[in-house]
């Protein structure tokens, strides 16, 4: 074992500057801050108004789901699942019934593969119109916020109707989906869908044409492209960057591989380019829930036959599965010892790194005022982060 | 997948557990080679990424099993490391200056399974808890059932219902297993 | 945890820290003596609900609907403000691990009376879809009294506006004691408090 050398390195924690010399005032941004996203805290030391050191501290909604979910059967798990991630349940419950078809080996029906592609698209741009919001919102431009999430609202809406409930939906579950489509939920999608495109347009006037927005996010917290292998960033974040890495071009899951849509990149990898590059894959959701909706088949079964689910042992295993959420890749890590219960589930979520190790590395000398819009430009959600 | 695995066999003293599916399989390397090996797949075999780090508690046997995940942007594969500690003094590697997260995964670790990563920058502040003053919460011994029972008053009148019971006396009487 | 001249003893503070804090005991809040003008005092509290922003579990996800044009909150009143001292409602969103709790007693304390607590979600009542977690309290009427509860994971927008509704007949008909009930019992409170947060480095009462 090679001995670990003292000079300091890229990864060490940097310094924390000295209270006692008066330079520096160290104030809390959050839990209690309306410029936070979710429930979580920054710890900056300032001088004068830039952060000169920065400490992320989560933990505040830690309820322990790896622990719950090793004492519960696996049909128990599937309705806790969704509530790990709040504003996005819908990819947990894919994933957590993804590595249990795989484990025990279950084939999923076509129609339930397509199915769940619409659900989670609906997800993904659900989830989009919320960040949309709280983006704009957090730069100063709080009616772009009311538009987005009353549209969001009609989303749920239809998931109402798809699902039966409004946030977590508990749709997705082992072996298939939980029903079919509606009578005429086709043309009430498309109707929503008209009214979403028409918003966005309407957006990109506001927001991404607005000189004060340009402003204050163009050249504001740059990864380089060292930094995204190094941190482990995925998902926007890296290809705001110029990487083409998108799971569901990369490994297709579900029927992604028939669907058609490019993988978008942009190279300049600050605050601005990451919302554009969300915004216009906000644009492809739009684009591919309209050929989910056509390429559908009509009929067929939409669940796999399972064991008695009150007996279930799935079988011994080891897995890791992941997809394209909207913040890049979330992993279910699952281990299963042929028992009723788990071994271990391990929930990678992509806020993990974005919302500790990189954003206390970019936050160090910006605008105290522009650290908000920094957390929301790296898009983070504190419950996938502590589960 | 097999050459690499032909190519890593060659240099370090690895075994291959298991290939679970073409692009994800687990090798396991001894706590003391467990640097150099995953430092070479991130240096030679491009396996740049490093999806997480967890830890696994087999109580039965009385060890930990840390779980690295790489994974490889151009070939699209997944490489799970698994290194065995020592359930009773379970120490590992800091392995912090291989990537900028992998010093947040070691602190909770440290935090939730009580695994000690000397070296590692502020591995002993609170991630998850604070003021945590029980065994680490995702241990196998800890009951956390019990530990709710003694610590946070419950409203009366919460039922709970045996699911298998229910099942089959009340909602599906008559029919079999 | 008391002086002799009922003043708290703070033992959680760091000795030179002892004198930024107050250490007074607050009292409860005496009604006015005309009984109109309590009663107008009472129609202005329920028509200027001011929620504090601190989302505290998932439950503040339905608060973003509530707050925006569709279901439009603002037309009664109801509007969020970003810090303690402007507030009078405390919606609690859901579950409130032991690290939040110490954070929700610490803003409910700095909010200036009259406050109002709301809880949402099930996980307030009894613990919920976290009755067995180890990191969430289960009866948050043990450690803050709550005026209204909502139930439901999660409770819609509507059943919001309806708790909403129900607080605001509450503060009118004069029957919303949360915030003297924390008073007259607070050293029932604090024990409780002090039962789940281990590390208390903060004075007994926040001013």
């Amino acid at each position: 074992m090679p001995s670990i050398s003292q000079q300091p390195h890229k990864f060490d924690p940097p310094l924390e500057p000295d209270l006692t010399s008066g330079k520096y005032v160290k104030i809390w941004h959050g839990p209690q801050h309306p410029g936070i996203t979710g429930n979580m805290s920054l710890e900056l030391t300032i001088c004068g108004d830039e952060v000169a050191h920065c400490k992320t501290h989560v933990g505040y909604l830690h309820r322990g789901f790896e622990k719950l979910m090793e004492r519960r059967t696996f049909i128990q798990n599937f309705p806790v699942v969704c509530r790990i991630a709040v504003p996005e349940p819908a990819f947990n419950e894919y994933l957590y019934a993804a590595a249990i078809e795989e484990i025990a080996e279950i084939e999923v029906p076509e129609l339930a593969q397509w199915l769940r592609v619409l659900n989670l698209e609906l997800m993904r741009l659900a989830s989009y119109l919320m960040w949309l919001g709280g983006s704009s919102g957090s730069f100063g431009m709080t009616t772009v916020y009311q538009w987005t999430v009353t549209h969001r609202d009609y989303i749920l809406d239809l998931f109402e109707e798809m699902t039966g409930a409004r946030i977590y939906h508990m749709y997705i579950t082992p072996g298939g989906v939980r029903a079919k489509l509606p009578e005429g939920f086709k043309g009430r999608v498309l109707k929503v869908m008209q009214g979403v495109e028409k918003l966005l347009y309407e957006v990109e006037k506001v927001v991404f044409n607005n000189h004060v927005f340009k402003l204050r996010s163009q050249g504001l917290g740059i990864i380089s492209k060292d930094m995204i292998d190094e941190y482990g960033i995925v998902g926007p974040n890296q290809r705001a960057c110029g990487f083409e890495r998108d799971l569901r071009k990369d490994q297709p899951y579900l029927v992604y591989d028939q669907l058609d849509f490019e993988v978008v990149t942009e190279t300049e990898s600050d605050a601005y380019t990451r919302a554009w590059v969300r915004y216009q894959e906000m644009h492809q959701s739009v684009s591919m829930i309209r050929q989910v909706l056509d390429k559908m088949p009509e009929g067929g079964s939409f669940h796999a036959d399972l064991p008695n689910v009150l007996h279930w042992n799935v079988p011994a295993g080891e897995t890791y599965v992941k997809a394209e959420c909207t913040r890049g890749e979330y992993g279910y890590y699952m281990v299963t010892d042929g028992s009723e219960y788990l071994q271990r589930i391990h929930i990678r979520g992509p806020s993990y790194t974005h919302a500790v190790s990189v954003m206390e590395k970019l936050a160090v000398g910006i605008n105290i005022a522009d650290v908000a819009g920094l957390m929301v430009s790296l898009h983070t959600y504190p419950p996938e982060i502590e589960r | 997948m097999k050459s690499l695995i032909n190519r890593l066999t060659e240099q370090f003293k690895v075994s291959l557990e298991k290939q679970t599916k073409s692009d994800l399989c687990f090798i396991r390397v001894n706590k003391d080679d467990a640097e150099q090996l995953i430092r070479h797949c991130r240096d030679h075999e491009s396996y740049t990424h490093l999806s997480f780090l967890t830890a696994i508690d087999r109580i039965e046997d009385n060890k930990f099993t840390l779980t690295y995940l790489l994974h490889n942007y151009q070939s699209h594969q997944s490489l799970g490391v698994h290194v065995e500690l020592d359930r009773e003094n379970p120490v590992m590697h800091s392995l912090h200056r291989l990537w900028g997260q992998m010093a947040t995964y070691q602190r909770e670790l440290k935090e939730i399974y009580g695994i000690e990563f000397p070296g590692s920058p502020r591995l002993n502040d609170e991630f998850f808890l604070e003021g945590w003053d029980q065994i680490p919460p995702m241990r196998k011994e800890f009951s956390t059932v019990e530990f709710c029972e003694e610590r946070f008053p419950i409203r009366e009148g919460r039922q709970s219902t045996d699911a298998k019971q229910t099942m089959k006396v009340e909602i599906y009487p008559g029919r079999g297993e | 945890m008391k002086n002799e001249d009922n003043t708290f003893a703070n033992n959680g503070l760091l000795p030179e820290e002892m004198d930024l804090f107050c250490n007074a005991r607050p009292v409860p809040y005496e009604p006015y003596s005309i009984e109109v003008v309590e009663k107008f005092f009472n129609w202005m509290r329920a028509n200027s609900l001011w929620i504090m922003a601190f989302g505290t579990g998932c439950g503040a996800i339905e608060l973003n609907p509530l707050m925006t044009s569709r279901f439009d909150a603002n037309r009664y009143g109801i509007q969020v403000r970003p810090t303690p001292r402007q507030s009078s409602v405390f919606v609690i969103g859901g579950y409130s691990s032991v690290k939040t709790l110490k954070r929700i007693i610490r803003s409910y304390e700095q909010m200036q009376g009259p406050k109002f607590v709301l809880a949402l979600g099930i996980c307030t009542i009894n613990g919920g879809m976290y009755w067995d977690s180890y990191n969430t309290i289960k009866r948050l009427d043990h450690y803050i009294p709550v005026d209204v509860y909502i139930t439901g994971c999660m409770p819609r927008p509507e059943a919001l506006l309806s708790g909403f509704f129900e607080l605001k007949r509450k503060i009118k008909a004069g029957e919303c004691d949360g915030a003297n009930r924390y008073v007259k019992n607070l050293d029932w409170y604090k024990d409780n408090q002090k039962r789940v947060i281990k590390k208390w480095d903060m004075p007994d009462y926040n001013w």
